[in-house]
């Protein structure tokens, strides 16, 4: 791991080459953090990817954590590694949350659910044909853009980031829900959103629900 | 999630250089294959291009056991979270109790005993080579080799009356704490243990004798699904998968964590990286890991099993009756729960599919 000098050099030299991009650091734990701004965030990356002496090319994972109620609530985490030095660096895009004015439905628990799932399913669209629609509205969603083309396997990550957090991630190849029913509304793992109430379809109470 | 997406890719690396011969101008034909289908083991939907037997391109739709157990998790205190990271995974919950309670202990700063680091490392191996016995007579049925499935769950079945031996369950058996195991080993375990380690070779080289010279299962895993290692480092895939293309990389030996320093092992690799060699190194993994488990079974140190911190730790069942401070201890730790202090960490294992991390976020609560 870099230690905390390095830390603050590897923030210097970042800053130097793309500026304002690292806004803070912390050290944790033996865990190097750079805290950066999510515009600028694959300029970070490619920067310690690329750069002699950092290359850091294996993205080990990469998760979000919902902060409320601090801000900025969203942190997309990159936990990059460097194999031969054995070295890991966190990276975090400091992500705001949805703005205030345009939450209608967000966080809610809408059972949209048309029809009974079972009979939905036939028709539903093969995966890869389908498009990349974002349920309640690409502009509500806080957006960073997508680091695939720098590690091809951040697409499943950035899948689950969008599917449970609502984090839009522009330039994604395929940005659909991975874990999720397709036509789920809501971003199950946001704190914000309630544990329980889920309606859960079973045959019996379709029935009952279809005789109305 | 990260052992669904690494299954995926392993898949997905049958695509080129298949040693079928096909026509040019056949057709290419999209199949449905699952959620449920008897290939799948497990609940995995898969959309599939074929051109004759040939697998073109495909597309895994995973999701189907999803059930929300960070959303659960969240709600618990510390300790009532172990029984939900162990069951994501049914062959490999001792390492997804290590990773949690490894990530906990970095948090709150609490050094686990050295007899706790060996009974841990003693039961993650014996998991190993559960979950590679699992993989090796599952992947060998379907590719038609039916009498491994049960050879396989043999052994199999010996390492779990091993674990209910120790820890009173089979599966998911809740024996890591946050300071180090529950419970101290009964009398016998080692001599169980002993005659199992001594054993588990000729098992090994039965299996090889059956596979290693059974010309379809040679044809069907020579040569098929190779993918290069610079595809799997892009893809971020770790473990047997990427130590079968030459790579050397594993966590027990980069990450100081465990016992894992004090004991003597080797790192199996490949060299083409297709299905014959991720085969070959996950046979010889389970040799290392029979040498792992007799070198901590002789090494075992004495003392406690368990950290001496009431603050995180039950005190002795035996304490109970006469102190009244460790009855608070009690107390306070089975309803209430501990708290760790605000920070955020992420811990990574060698699990048997590779990597195997736990991100932690903690406000102090």
């Amino acid at each position: 791991m870099p230690d905390a000098p390095g830390l603050e050099l590897i923030r210097g030299e970042i800053n130097d080459v793309c500026a304002d991009a690292i806004l803070e650091t912390s050290f944790e734990h033996d865990q190097a953090t750079l805290i950066a701004d999510p515009e600028k965030i694959l300029e970070v990356l490619s920067w310690l990817r690329d750069t002699a002496g950092q290359e850091y090319t294996f993205l080990s994972s990469l998760h979000v954590a919902d902060y409320l109620p601090a801000e900025p609530r969203f942190g997309v985490h990159y936990e990059l590694l460097n194999r031969d030095r054995v070295e890991r660096i966190r990276v975090r895009a400091a992500l705001a949350g949805p703005q205030p004015a345009s939450r209608p439905g967000i966080p809610g628990r809408i059972p949209a659910r048309p029809g009974s799932p079972v009979a939905d399913a036939p028709s539903e669209e093969m995966p890869g044909s389908g498009s990349a629609e974002m349920p309640g509205g690409d502009s509500e969603l806080p957006q960073l853009p997508s680091c695939v083309g720098l590690f091809p396997t951040a697409d499943f990550f950035e899948r689950e980031a969008y599917d449970f957090f609502g984090i839009a991630f522009r330039g994604h190849p395929d940005l659909r829900r991975i874990l999720m029913p397709e036509d789920y509304v809501g971003w199950p793992q946001r704190r914000d959103f309630p544990v329980g109430g889920e309606p859960v379809t079973f045959t019996h109470n379709e029935q009952l629900d279809s005789g109305a | 999630m990260s052992t669904i997406e690494k299954a995926a890719t392993e898949v997905e690396g049958s695509v080129p250089g298949a040693s079928v011969s096909i026509e040019p101008e056949s057709e290419l034909m999209t199949i449905n294959m699952g959620p449920h289908h008897p290939a799948t083991h497990g609940v995995l939907r898969l959309v599939v291009e074929l051109e004759g037997e040939v697998v073109r391109d495909l597309k895994p739709v995973i999701g189907y056991v999803h059930t929300g157990i960070e959303k659960s998790c969240e709600a618990h205190s510390y300790w009532k979270v172990i029984p939900f990271v162990e069951r994501m995974d049914y062959l490999s919950y001792f390492f997804n109790m290590e990773a949690f309670c490894g990530a906990i202990e970095r948090m709150i700063e609490l050094e686990i005993p050295a007899r706790a680091k060996y009974l841990r490392v003693i039961h993650m191996e014996l998991n190993r080579l559960h979950s590679h016995l699992v993989w090796l007579g599952t992947s060998a049925l379907d590719v038609g080799a039916i009498s491994m499935l049960w050879y396989a769950f043999r052994e199999r079945d010996t390492i779990l009356d091993l674990f209910e031996m120790s820890t009173g369950q089979r599966m998911h058996t809740r024996y890591f704490q946050v300071g180090g195991v529950i419970e101290d080993i009964p009398l016998g375990f080692e001599r169980k243990l002993r005659e199992f380690t001594a054993e588990m070779p000729t098992r090994v080289d039965q299996y090889e004798a059956l596979l290693d010279r059974n010309e379809i299962f040679l044809q069907r895993t020579k040569g098929v699904g190779a993918v290069s290692r610079e595809r799997l480092l892009e893809l971020g895939v770790t473990g047997p998968l990427l130590r079968a293309t030459g790579e050397p990389w594993d966590l027990r030996k980069v990450f100081d964590y465990l016992a894992y320093p004090d004991l003597e092992f080797g790192i199996p690799v490949g060299t083409v990286g297709d299905c014959y060699d991720r085969f070959r190194v996950r046979m010889a993994e389970m040799r290392e890991s029979v040498k792992i488990i007799e070198q901590a079974i002789d090494g075992l140190p004495e003392g406690p099993h368990i950290a001496d911190d009431r603050k995180y730790v039950l005190p002795p069942r035996s304490e109970l009756s006469t102190s009244m401070e460790a009855l608070i201890h009690h107390f306070k730790l089975v309803t209430e729960g501990y708290r760790v202090p605000p920070g955020e960490i992420y811990r990574a294992i060698e699990s048997p599919r590779g990597e195997l991390g736990c991100y932690l976020l903690a406000d102090g609560s």
